[in-house]
């Protein structure tokens, strides 16, 4: 257990290092979710929708397509070289090379989401600061969801033609619970309302994170078996 | 080889007649549905619709649950009759998961007065529907078989773990916000009558589930025959 961890750990540093060096997926991923959300104040009436009840959906679309374009690039800079072969020869557990790309993935997304939080804050006028702790609880919950079932799509899109079309065809069904949950908890918590109203939610976020998370860690030797 | 290939072909006109058969049987449903069912009494002659529909879409969840089924047990033993399997299923399963997703909006536009209402069964339906058609377009864009089975069944499981999570959504989505007085969906307990048709129906469709699957399992064995036949030559 401590090996895969250790793998896990080794996997994501060389993922997040070479992330870091380039900066190209991550400045995209930002410049494309300070986009999404100016486009999408405009993509209303202002006389007829206030931009507070939009605001939930608008979050929750941004945060999970800026999650797409990184999660496209996980298995993608594998695939130049053939590093992939380079990485399945290396004495890696398949366990341990699944988490360690979920833990990479979810570092840039959760950097994605941590740098677009204020900017959504400013730009949709939401009080944010006040209910600091469950968003970031919320969000931390529906993000490790729909990333754990995005690692193991990319692996799979890069496999086959048409890689960046495949991603999205295949990953936006697995977004609708987690989208669902995230959007009903966050327009819940900027209206006030009583924690009672979100257990259902909650319960379904964290199912699907425990089943997803799981399942994923199985079945994913046998996406990578060649 | 030549072999395999005649004794397929002979096999495909067996199973060209299962299929005629089933269809033979749907008939029979509508004649029964439409002759010798009583029509109902607020909805009118849109109620037989319910005959088609309702076995349509017990025939779309059956087909996925047997992709997710063959799907969990080629991952165990590897044998590629079970991707094949899986694959005839759900591609029978989209034909009746699009007829689920036609007749519905025809008989919801004058029960309901709308095409489309978020409600649960739909919702359901749609998504499985997205599903179908993910598994499809994911087997067209890898070549190599065994990666293509291997693919396509990490796609089947996660795709039936996927389905009960969207029912909870959208009940969860709708409990919240009060249910529309016009748009009930509810049906009252069927009359007799209606009842046999329905299980008749019920039958038929899956029969016709069966004979479809196996005509295209058949179809699919003596492509891949054929194929390996071009290649060898």
């Amino acid at each position: 257990m401590r090996d895969v961890l250790a793998q896990a750990l080794a996997v994501a540093a060389k993922d997040l290092k070479l992330e870091f060096r380039r900066r190209t997926a991550i400045f995209s991923a930002l410049v494309f979710t300070a986009l999404v959300l100016a486009i999408f104040n405009f993509a209303r009436d202002p006389t007829a929708v206030s931009a507070t009840a939009l605001a939930p959906g608008v979050l929750w679309i941004t945060f999970t397509f800026a999650g797409l374009l990184g999660l496209n690039r996980a298995f993608a800079i594998e695939r130049e070289n053939r590093a992939l072969d380079g990485l399945l020869l290396a004495p890696v557990s398949r366990s341990g090379l699944y988490l360690g790309k979920l833990i990479g993935n979810l570092v840039f997304v959760g950097l994605v989401e941590a740098i677009a939080l204020p900017l959504f804050a400013i730009f949709f006028n939401v009080p944010v600061w006040g209910v600091i702790g469950p968003l970031v609880g919320v969000i931390a919950l529906a993000t490790v969801g729909f990333v754990a079932v995005g690692t193991i799509m990319s692996a799979i899109a890069v496999g086959t033609r048409f890689a960046d079309l495949m991603l999205p065809v295949l990953m936006l069904p697995f977004l609708m619970p987690p989208v669902t949950g995230a959007v009903q908890v966050t327009a819940r918590l900027f209206a006030a309302r009583p924690f009672a109203e979100v257990v259902g939610w909650l319960k379904l976020l964290v199912a699907y994170d425990i089943v997803f998370v799981v399942i994923c860690l199985l079945v994913f030797e046998a996406v990578l078996d060649e | 080889m030549t072999g395999t290939a005649e004794v397929l072909a002979s096999r495909l006109r067996l199973t060209r007649w299962g299929v005629v058969a089933a269809l033979a049987l749907l008939a029979a449903v509508y004649v029964r549905a439409l002759e010798f069912t009583p029509l109902e009494a607020t909805q009118g002659a849109a109620q037989k619709i319910f005959y088609i529909h309702v076995p349509s879409a017990w025939t779309a969840f059956l087909a996925y649950g047997v992709v997710g089924v063959c799907s969990v047990l080629y991952l165990f033993l590897k044998d590629l009759r079970l991707d094949r399997f899986a694959a005839c299923s759900a591609e029978v399963g989209t034909v009746f998961c699009t007829g689920v997703l036609i007749s519905g909006p025809i008989w919801g536009k004058p029960i309901w007065g709308t095409w489309w209402t978020w409600d649960f069964r739909l919702s359901s339906t749609l998504f499985l529907w997205f599903l179908f058609v993910g598994y499809i377009v994911l087997r067209g864009a890898v070549t190599e078989p065994r990666q293509r089975a291997r693919f396509s069944a990490v796609l089947g499981i996660l795709g039936m773990l996927l389905v009960p999570f969207i029912h909870v959504s959208v009940t969860l989505f709708r409990t919240l916000h009060p249910q529309p007085v016009v748009l009930k969906p509810e049906g009252p307990s069927l009359p007799g009558s209606m009842l046999v048709t329905l299980l008749f129906s019920f039958l038929a469709f899956t029969l016709m589930y069966v004979g479809f699957v196996v005509h295209r399992y058949t179809l699919a064995k003596l492509a891949e025959v054929r194929e390996a036949e071009a290649g060898d030559a």
